[in-house]
């Protein structure tokens, strides 16, 4: 396998992508995904650094993030459902009541 | 018997209590009625208390100790049961339940009467804390109190424009005086290290030097000045008038303001080292005496002339303490109390069958109408002018014999004091003439009438004290300078020359006070026309007299508006900086609140990007501080 | 052979990632998503963690992925993505943010400002693919989830491991998930008269 800084880089610039995406995009779902990008490429950085320290826990630790991310992904997608069944859109802009 | 004397100011501090908290729910005269029984059942303790002493079975002075207040500064709750607290406790109790009853009667229909019970019994506990007091502390406390009790019962009829101010005045004045009390009390602690009167006043010699000794004696002496209303503090006297009458009987003749005279004399062992200060005190006391007779002589309120002449007497008292003779000093304040009382109950019989008019120019003739009230008085007069065998000329003469008999400047304070016993024959002559003879003068409508039992009573008792009080102390019996022996029995005290010189000087005395009383007669006995002639002649200083010797006004000029506009200043300062900086902060916070919440634009995405930045902010952070 | 490996798998990461945050159409966002997935579970072989490939696929490209496309289905298919900024200093703010990061990454990657405590050493190499590979069973998983784990580096030692309570309260995790997604979604209970949505 390759060093596993190469693995390192790459997770970090997967966790860039998913930030800007995050901060660019205006569609809930897409950021929705951004942030499962991001959670990706944690992971990666998990595996990679465990097998960098020879410690199998990193892997485990990828294990628990996936559990989380899941459930995440559940409520997270029923909240979407609900707002644009109130609202008829997904665009996050249109949620600014709380301003001021 | 004397392990009751606390009962002597616990039952007026009872009744005080007691009408404070369910007063105003009683009917009128209850609440009197209580009053009185409390003030006379202290002076039944006081007598039986005092049996002992009278007897001769106690020599010293007996402690008894009540409970601890500041033991580490020699202060506790002490009373000391000896004859200078025994004559002032039973002059209090006793010509203070006379007043009660009084009272009584003249306070009918008044609608705040349970209150000014409530006053006088917590004026009369406040006083007998102060006389019965065994330290300097609990002098304090009582000397405070009485001072608050002469505010409330000055400012009484709060509604009016007059008493408040008055009692403003009053209670101010009298701050003035605390203020040299106080530093008079540092000192003393400073030397003796205590308060107790049983270390400080037994041999002081051995603790402080001559002018430490006159600094506290002039101290003091300013505290006394302040409440017992002398040079330069009197002012406040005059307006104190008011007040209730019987209130100014009590506290402006009796009792509160001798409680200077009493301190002097309490504190004799001390005034002893420092012949500057008892000089001091005596020449106050005479130039007061002085002044205050001349602006008697032209005022024309009823009360108004009693008041100075109150001043005029104290200052009298106060020549006796200042000669060194205590005894002397204190035998005055009796009889003063005694008559002065009479002369103000009597006003009050007066205003009240008058409807509460007090200008004597429009009375006279009210002897007919009003015979019990016209006798005691007469009595009064005649006691206050210095005709034996009433009580004012034994006291009187017995104080300027001593001053005489102690030489160098106390001979030139007999004969301004003289001089003044002139002032005195006369113008209480000319205040007897104007309101009781001559031609009636009143309005429309007044119909003067003797007073009730409960106001006439009194006044008889009274009288008959004025008259035969005197008794207990002439130079043929010193059967009062004996009683009160024990107390002064370690200092020098000036006593009056015995044999011819004494009975010279008692009948210049006799001489002076007849000439007083005849000059009255001669000025006022004619009509209101005759008068108003003679007045005119001498128009020209009566003005300088009625303004008071222009004191008062003095004092408004360089006191009172100084102080009036340092307030102002202080007010705006307050008003512009200190308001300004507070609402500079209000509004610094509000500024920066706005700008804060330009941070809640209420997109989501935005606050995504202060969360990423803050955390890559974090994961520097924690990098670079893990990393050393 | 691994570097080519890591090539294609990289690649194929960053292309689903960049078709992700760029395209108009949330359908393609969503197959990009897909893709980056899918690389990543050939990296994971890769990195010889068997069991975490496995899971990637079956929960995150098989499940997330479903629910993610349902939801798009649900919502429409025919949004587009405005390049216009609506807020003020958003593109602003991200270019910070990124360049900060980026920024950061550099600094770790090729400064000494940060001290590392390296694993892999010239004189600790890796151990050999077959204990590397080994720890990456089920069976390896298993045993440090529920019991003894070996410690890194010595391989015939055994020691519990805590890991167990947190395994069982993620499956509450799950359940109160699953039960939160069915009350939001249910919406409100019908009332008379109601009202707009």
């Amino acid at each position: 396998m390759v060093d596993p800084s190469w693995y390192l880089t790459l997770a970090a610039l997967l966790f860039v992508i998913g930030m800007a995406g995050v901060m660019t995009r205006r569609n809930a779902l897409i950021m929705f995904m951004s942030i499962e990008l991001m959670l990706n490429a944690v992971n990666l950085t998990f595996v990679a650094g465990g097998i960098g320290y020879a410690n199998p826990e990193g892997q485990l630790a990828v294990f628990f993030v996936l559990v989380v991310a899941a459930a995440e992904v559940v409520v997270g997608l029923a909240i979407v459902v609900s707002v644009f069944r109130r609202r008829r859109s997904v665009n996050v802009d249109d949620l600014s009541e709380l301003k001021g | 018997m004397t392990d009751y004397v606390w009962l002597i100011i616990a039952l007026p501090l009872l009744g005080a209590v007691v009408l404070h908290l369910v007063g105003s729910r009683l009917k009128e005269p209850l609440a009197g009625y209580i009053a009185s029984v409390m003030s006379i059942g202290a002076f039944g303790v006081a007598v039986a208390a005092a049996i002992p002493v009278f007897k001769g079975d106690i020599g010293e002075a007996e402690i008894i100790h009540l409970w601890d207040w500041m033991p580490s500064l020699g202060a506790s709750f002490t009373i000391q049961w000896d004859p200078l607290s025994i004559a002032m406790a039973l002059l209090v109790t006793g010509v203070g339940s006379l007043i009660h009853v009084y009272s009584i009667g003249y306070m009918h229909g008044d609608e705040r009467f349970s209150r000014y019970f409530t006053y006088l019994n917590f004026f009369a506990a406040s006083m007998l804390i102060l006389v019965l007091a065994g330290n300097f502390a609990m002098v304090f406390l009582g000397w405070e109190l009485v001072g608050l009790s002469s505010y409330l019962l000055i400012g009484f009829w709060f509604t009016h424009d007059l008493p408040p101010a008055a009692a403003k005045k009053a209670f101010v004045l009298n701050r003035v005086g605390d203020f040299g009390f106080l530093i008079a009390l540092m000192l003393i602690f400073k030397h003796f290290g205590t308060f107790d009167f049983g270390v400080v006043l037994n041999n002081p010699a051995a603790q402080i030097a001559g002018g430490t000794a006159t600094a506290i004696g002039l101290l003091l002496l300013l505290g006394a000045t302040g409440k017992s209303a002398q040079m330069p503090l009197f002012v406040w006297l005059p307006d104190a008038m008011a007040g209730p009458t019987p209130a100014s009987a009590l506290i402006h003749a009796a009792t509160m303001v001798t409680a200077g005279v009493y301190m002097v004399a309490r504190t004799a062992p001390i005034f002893d080292l420092s012949t500057t200060a008892l000089t001091t005190v005596a020449l106050v006391g005479v130039v007061t005496a002085f002044i205050a007779a001349t602006i008697a002589v032209v005022q024309n309120d009823i009360k108004k002339v009693l008041a100075y002449s109150t001043i005029s007497q104290l200052g009298y008292m106060f020549i006796g303490v200042g000669s060194a003779a205590y005894s002397a000093g204190i035998f005055h304040l009796v009889t003063h109390a005694f008559f002065k009382a009479l002369l103000f109950l009597g006003a009050g019989s007066v205003i009240h069958s008058m409807g509460g008019e007090q200008d004597m120019r429009k009375m006279g003739g009210l002897f007919k109408k009003m015979k019990v009230t016209g006798w005691t008085m007469a009595v009064a007069t005649l006691a206050i002018a210095g005709i034996p065998p009433l009580a004012g000329f034994w006291s009187k003469d017995e104080i300027l014999a001593a001053a005489f008999a102690r030489g160098g400047v106390y001979q030139a304070i007999w004969a301004l004091g003289l001089v003044t016993a002139l002032l005195t024959a006369f113008y209480m002559t000319r205040w007897f003439f104007m309101v009781f003879l001559g031609e009636p003068n009143w309005d429309e409508g007044i119909e003067p009438h003797e007073s009730p039992q409960s106001m006439s009573v009194p006044l008889v008792i009274l009288a008959v004290l004025a008259a035969v009080g005197g008794l207990m102390n002439t130079p043929f019996f010193t059967g009062f300078s004996n009683f009160l022996h024990p107390v002064f029995a370690a200092v020098h005290e000036q006593h009056a020359p015995d044999g011819t010189l004494e009975y010279l000087l008692l009948a210049i005395s006799i001489v002076v006070a007849v000439a007083g009383v005849a000059a009255g007669w001669l000025f006022y006995r004619g009509s209101a026309e005759a008068r108003a002639h003679l007045l005119e002649r001498y128009a020209l200083r009566m003005n300088f007299f009625e303004n008071g010797w222009n004191i008062n006004s003095g004092y408004e000029r360089f006191v009172v508006k100084p102080l009036g506009t340092l307030a102002e200043g202080a007010a705006e300062f307050d008003n512009k900086v200190i308001d300004s900086a507070v609402n500079g902060v209000a509004s610094v916070v509000g500024w920066t609140g706005a700008k804060l919440q330009l941070v809640q634009t209420g997109f989501v995405r935005s606050y995504g990007v202060g969360i990423l930045s803050g955390t890559i902010g974090l994961v520097v952070w924690i990098l670079m501080s893990r990393g050393r | 052979m691994q570097e080519l490996l890591f090539a294609m798998g990289a690649a194929g990461a960053v292309a689903g990632a960049l078709t992700l945050i760029l395209s108009r159409h949330p359908v393609y966002s969503a197959l990009g998503m897909l893709g980056t997935l899918f690389s990543l579970g050939m990296l994971y072989v890769t990195l010889l963690a068997h069991f975490v490939a496995g899971v990637q696929i079956v929960v995150y490209a098989g499940a997330i992925m479903t629910m993610f496309l349902f939801v798009i289905m649900y919502v429409g298919i025919d949004e587009t993505l405005d390049t216009k900024e609506s807020l003020r200093f958003q593109r602003i703010g991200a270019l910070a943010v990124i360049g900060g990061s980026v920024g950061v990454g550099l600094l770790l990657a090729t400064s000494k400002l940060f001290d590392w405590t390296p694993g892999v050493t010239v004189e600790a190499p890796l151990p050999s693919a077959e204990l590397l590979g080994e720890a990456g069973t089920v069976e390896s998983i298993g045993r440090v989830l529920f019991g003894t784990q070996r410690v890194p580096g010595n391989l015939d030692s055994f020691e519990p491991s805590g890991w167990l309570l947190p395994f069982e309260v993620t499956s509450i995790l799950l359940i109160v998930a699953a039960v939160g997604a069915v009350a939001l979604a249910m919406g409100r209970p019908k009332r008379r008269g109601s009202d707009n949505g």
